[in-house]
Formats: structure tokens, C-alpha cells, sequence
């Protein structure tokens, strides 16, 4: 954690030092992941360390998402240098403000009280506003920034409002301490508890997209560049569900009967704005945003059981559907062209005629976040369908498999247009050779934790035991 | 007697005011940043009061970052604010509409 804070500084001294040689910036902060992540799987405590005073914890958990969180922005990274290039957009900020939203995920991850949570989830909020208006001169970025700080800060200050409740009540910040003081004095769970719980949850559901307070998503993926967008849409969901993780279970697990029906609802609504208006939608960003929405849903869904199969298939599907976001995004980027925002659904025409490798790893993506059996997506929908039942519930069981059913049209439509219909755009297409492999890499983990999801599962159910 | 609810009261009708402020204010993207601004200060007297009631300083500590944070969450809303303007001419909330569906 602080190796990364001092790798931060370091990026920022070296951008005063070269004007044309951004590949540097790009290889130090490549250089500056790679020992983060090295630093991470030499220190792996696998039992729950407090440090700090309380403010900052250390287990299983933490480290597994903190190693998922660096190996996502690795990989946004990869994907956008290119793109940046072509763009003139290559500068430093980037890679910084990248960097600084990971220091505020791995933050988020491992706090243990309010106040780390905060911190961690400004750092990471601030730095993404700065990364969708990143393309100055492009109105759509400016005003998704906009919207985006707007309802980001509305949302902050309800979680804000929220936390000076649930501290005025249990009279601490910390989780641990939280959760103790609750068991020990029933009477605190009371009105004004669950007043405080209101706001919390509105404040997260905003960081998720879920529906109710989901406005912002759509606009944001629209309005962001491309790797921009790439970067929202991946490792801030996994720190997303830290901040739920951390606050509404460890900190608040004995009132999971309260915040369980407000989750219920939230979810179900995503499940189904999200899925249907998707269809709907003729921008490719737009609608991979929606399709966000209605993945939430299924997030959320798996938190909602309150069990640790739940929370555990929450933690897979969070990282097998960003791993298929990641690559849909990155092919999205590949397809751009200097001056050219392949972003509309009828650019994936006839993509088999012009790269039958690209439609090909295309297809690996949506199936997967279709769900289609082979492919990892389906096994992360069947974890959460299969913790939802063992819970009892049904009928919630049964909307899941028929939103995924809507769900699959607008992903398939995508495979039709690039096998089916004749190409519109005939541009040649190029990509260097780090970013197919990186590529090829992450159609190969679709389709590998696909075929033996056993291991990443009984890793999720682990660090969640 | 002021006792800790009539600070928790106060507190909520400015809270209430700041989400009020955001959500009729149809003109102008500054009023929308101070009323942000107002929603914290809101958030900071809650925290005092309960701070103050229970005898406890990590509150007061909690207003500090959250004035920090006030602070760069201000200076990065009013620069995305300047890239709009050069690039819309105008901040009118009215206006900001270019993305739908």
C-alpha cells in the first residue's frame, strides 16, 4: 500500500521530466503495477490483520481483491495505450489519475472504519471525474463529467449523512467495534439505526449504478473516451463491493433482516431497467452500460442472501463479468481509429469479413456476458441463482433466469451483426502485438474459468469464510 | 435547553434544503455546487453534535477530512465546470441534454 503511494509520487516527479516520451509514463506505470502486485502476493497474510489504529485491515479478502483490482487497471492500461496514442490523448494524466483511483480501490478494500471508506472512495470518485473529463475539448466528456460529479457528490453526502447517523447511534467508526456494540446493545437497533442505513444505502447503490440512482451510468460510459469508460466499467465494481461487503457486513451484519429488503428491491428494479432498456439502445458504450445495470442486479442479488455462498458468488460474478467487460470494452478501443468512436452498434457489422480473430473474441465476450454455458458468465449466474434458492427464495430465482433470457437478445444481436450482416466500414484494422496477446489472454480466461471454474470459486468461498 | 436534537433537526432541514436546492434548481450548475457544499456542512454539524453528545473526538476528526475533501472535490467540480463552459458556452442545467436514451 504505501509502495504504491510512493510509486505514485515517483510517476508524478517523472512527468515534469519528458514531453515526447510518453512511452515512459507508460512502462513506469506498468513497471510501478507490476511490483505493487509482486509486493501483494510476497506479503499474503492469510489471517486478518488490523493496522493503523483500526482504520485498515488486512486479510484474505482484501488481498485477493487487491490483486484483482491491480490486474484490471494492468489491463485497461494495456488496451488504451494504443488508442490514446492515435488520439493525441497520450499524456501522463491518464496513467496518474489511474493510478490514484487504484490507490483509492485498494484503500476502500482494506478499510475497517468509516473514515478509511471515505477517504478511499473520494480518492477513488475524484480521480474518475477528472478521467471522463479527460478529453477536453469534447462536450459529450465534459458534460458526463458533469453529471457524473454531480450525482457522485449527492451520492457521498447521503453515504456521509448516513455514517454521521450510524456513528451518532453505535458511537464508533470502526467495523469491528460497530458490529460488537450492536450485539451487545439490542436497543440500538432501532429507528434511528435504520434511518442512518436508509442513507448508507442510497450512497451505495449510486456507486453501483443500481437502479433508482443509476441516471449517471449510462451517460458516463456514453460520454467517456473509450478507455476511459473501459477503466469505470472494470476494477471500481470490484471496490464497489468491498464498500458493500465491508459496511453492510462486517459493520452492520446483525440488521441484515432490515437492509436485505431495501437490497431486494434495489436489485430487482436493476435486473429489470437494466435489461430492457438495453435492448434499446444503438450506442455499443450505452448499451454495456445498461447491461451494467442489470449485472448489479444479479450482484446485489447474491449479497442479499445474507450467507457466505452468497457474499462468495457475489465476489465471483463481480470478476468473471468484469473480466468479459474488459475485453468487450478493449475490443471496442481496437476497432477506434484516430478521429473515429466505433461506438455504434452497426459498426460490429460484417466483423468476421474484416478480422475473424476480433468477432471471434467478440463473441467469447458477449456470450459470456449472455451466459451461455461454456463460457464463465454462465457459471457466475449459476452461482448466484443457486445461493439465491438455497436461501429459499424462488420466485427471485426465477425473475433472474428470465432477465438473463431478455438479457441474452441484446448480446446475440451484437454476434448477428458481426457474422450476418455485410460491413459498413471497411478501414483496416490494426492492433500492436502486447495488445492481442493481452487480449487473446482475457478470451482465453473467459473460456478457461469457464471450463474449470471449480478453483476460482473455492477461492471466492475461502476468503469469504 | 438546546439539547442534541435541536441540532440533529438543524442539521436535516439544511440537508434537506442542499437535496432541495439540487433537485429545483432548473438554471445555474454554481447554485448546484454550493448546494453541494451546503449538503457536507450539514453532514459536519451532524457529526459535531453526535461527537459532542457521546464524548467522543473521532467525529471531530471526521469534519477535518471531510472539509479537506470539501475542499478538492470543490476545486475538481468547478474545472470540469470551466471545460464545460468552453466547449457549451453556457451553464444552464436546461442545456445539458446532448446525451439520451
Amino acid at each position: 500500500m504505501t509502495l504504491l503511494g510512493l510509486l505514485c509520487v515517483v510517476l508524478v516527479a517523472d512527468l515534469f521530466v519528458d514531453d515526447e516520451h510518453r512511452n515512459v509514463t507508460y512502462w513506469l506505470s506498468m513497471a510501478s503495477l507490476a511490483i505493487t502486485m509482486w509486493v501483494l502476493f510476497s506479503t499474503a497474510p492469510m489471517e486478518r490483520t488490523v493496522l493503523f489504529s483500526g482504520a485498515y485491515v488486512s486479510d484474505a479478502l482484501s488481498q485477493a481483491m487487491k490483486i484483482a483490482v491491480v490486474g484490471f487497471v494492468a489491463v485497461a492500461f494495456v488496451y488504451a495505450r494504443d488508442y490514446l496514442r492515435a488520439n493525441d490523448l497520450h499524456k501522463g494524466e491518464y496513467y496518474v489519475l489511474g493510478m490514484f483511483g487504484l490507490l483509492g480501490m485498494m484503500i476502500m478494500i482494506s478499510a475497517n472504519s468509516m473514515l478509511s471508506m471515505y477517504l478511499g472512495l473520494e480518492t477513488l470518485a475524484l480521480s474518475q471525474y477528472a478521467l471522463v473529463a479527460f478529453d477536453r475539448n469534447n462536450a459529450n466528456s465534459s458534460e458526463a463529467a458533469m453529471k457524473y460529479f454531480v450525482l457522485g457528490a449527492i451520492a457521498s453526502g447521503a453515504l456521509l449523512y448516513g455514517i454521521s447517523w450510524v456513528y451518532g447511534v453505535t458511537g464508533t467508526l470502526e467495523f469491528s467495534t460497530m458490529a460488537a456494540n450492536i450485539a451487545a446493545n439490542p436497543d440500538m437497533n432501532g429507528l434511528s439505526l435504520w434511518f442512518g442505513l436508509a442513507f448508507l444505502i442510497v450512497g451505495i447503490a449510486f456507486k453501483f449504478g443500481a437502479v433508482p440512482f443509476h441516471m449517471w451510468l449510462p451517460d458516463v460510459y456514453e460520454g467517456a473516451r473509450s478507455p476511459v469508460t473501459l477503466y469505470i466499467a472494470s476494477a471500481p465494481k470490484i471496490a464497489a463491493l468491498a464498500l458493500l461487503l465491508r459496511i453492510l457486513v462486517d459493520g452492520l451484519g446483525d440488521l441484515h433482516a432490515v437492509w436485505a429488503d431495501m437490497i431486494m428491491v434495489l436489485a430487482v428494479l436493476s435486473l429489470l431497467v437494466g435489461n430492457v432498456v438495453a435492448i434499446a439502445q444503438t450506442n455499443i458504450k450505452r448499451m454495456l452500460g445498461y447491461s451494467t445495470i442489470a449485472h448489479v442486479g444479479f450482484i446485489l442479488l447474491a449479497v442479499f442472501c445474507g450467507t457466505v455462498k452468497g457474499n462468495a458468488a457475489a465476489l465471483f460474478y463481480t470478476l468473471t463479468y468484469i473480466v468479459a467487460t474488459a475485453g468487450a470494452f478493449g475490443i471496442v478501443i481496437l476497432l477506434s481509429r484516430r478521429g473515429y468512436e466505433a461506438e455504434r452498434l452497426s459498426d460490429f457489422k460484417g466483423l468476421n469479413a474484416r478480422s475473424p480473430w476480433l468477432a471471434l473474441m467478440m463473441m467469447f465476450m458477449m456470450l459470456s456476458l449472455a451466459g451461455i454455458p461454456p463460457l464463465v458468465g454462465f457459471f457466475g449466474k449459476l452461482n448466484v441463482i443457486d445461493a439465491v434458492l438455497s436461501s429459499g427464495y424462488t420466485g427471485l430465482a426465477v425473475l433472474m433466469v428470465l432477465a438473463s433470457v431478455v438479457g441474452a437478445y441484446y448480446y446475440l444481436r451484437v454476434i448477428w451483426y458481426m457474422y450476418f450482416d455485410a460491413a459498413e466500414d471497411q478501414a483496416v484494422l490494426q492492433a500492436s502485438a502486447d495488445t492481442r496477446v493481452v487480449l487473446g489472454l482475457n478470451a482465453m480466461a473467459v473460456l478457461g474459468l469457464g471450463l474449470v471454474p471449480g478453483w476460482l470459486w473455492a477461492l471466492c468461498t475461502r476468503v469469504l469464510g | 435547553m438546546i439539547g442534541l436534537q435541536h441540532y440533529l433537526v438543524v442539521s436535516a432541514m439544511l440537508f434537506v434544503l442542499s437535496i432541495a436546492g439540487i433537485m429545483l434548481n432548473r438554471r445555474n450548475l454554481i447554485l448546484m455546487l454550493m448546494c453541494i457544499e451546503l449538503m457536507l456542512l450539514a453532514v459536519n454539524f451532524n457529526f459535531v453534535a453526535f461527537s459532542r453528545h457521546l464524548g467522543d473526538d473521532t467525529g471531530q476528526v471526521f469534519v477535518f477530512f471531510i472539509l479537506t475533501v470539501a475542499a478538492a472535490e470543490a476545486a475538481i467540480g468547478l474545472a470540469i465546470l470551466v471545460t464545460l463552459f468552453r466547449n457549451r458556452r453556457t451553464i444552464d442545467v436546461r442545456e445539458m441534454n446532448e446525451m439520451k436514451g
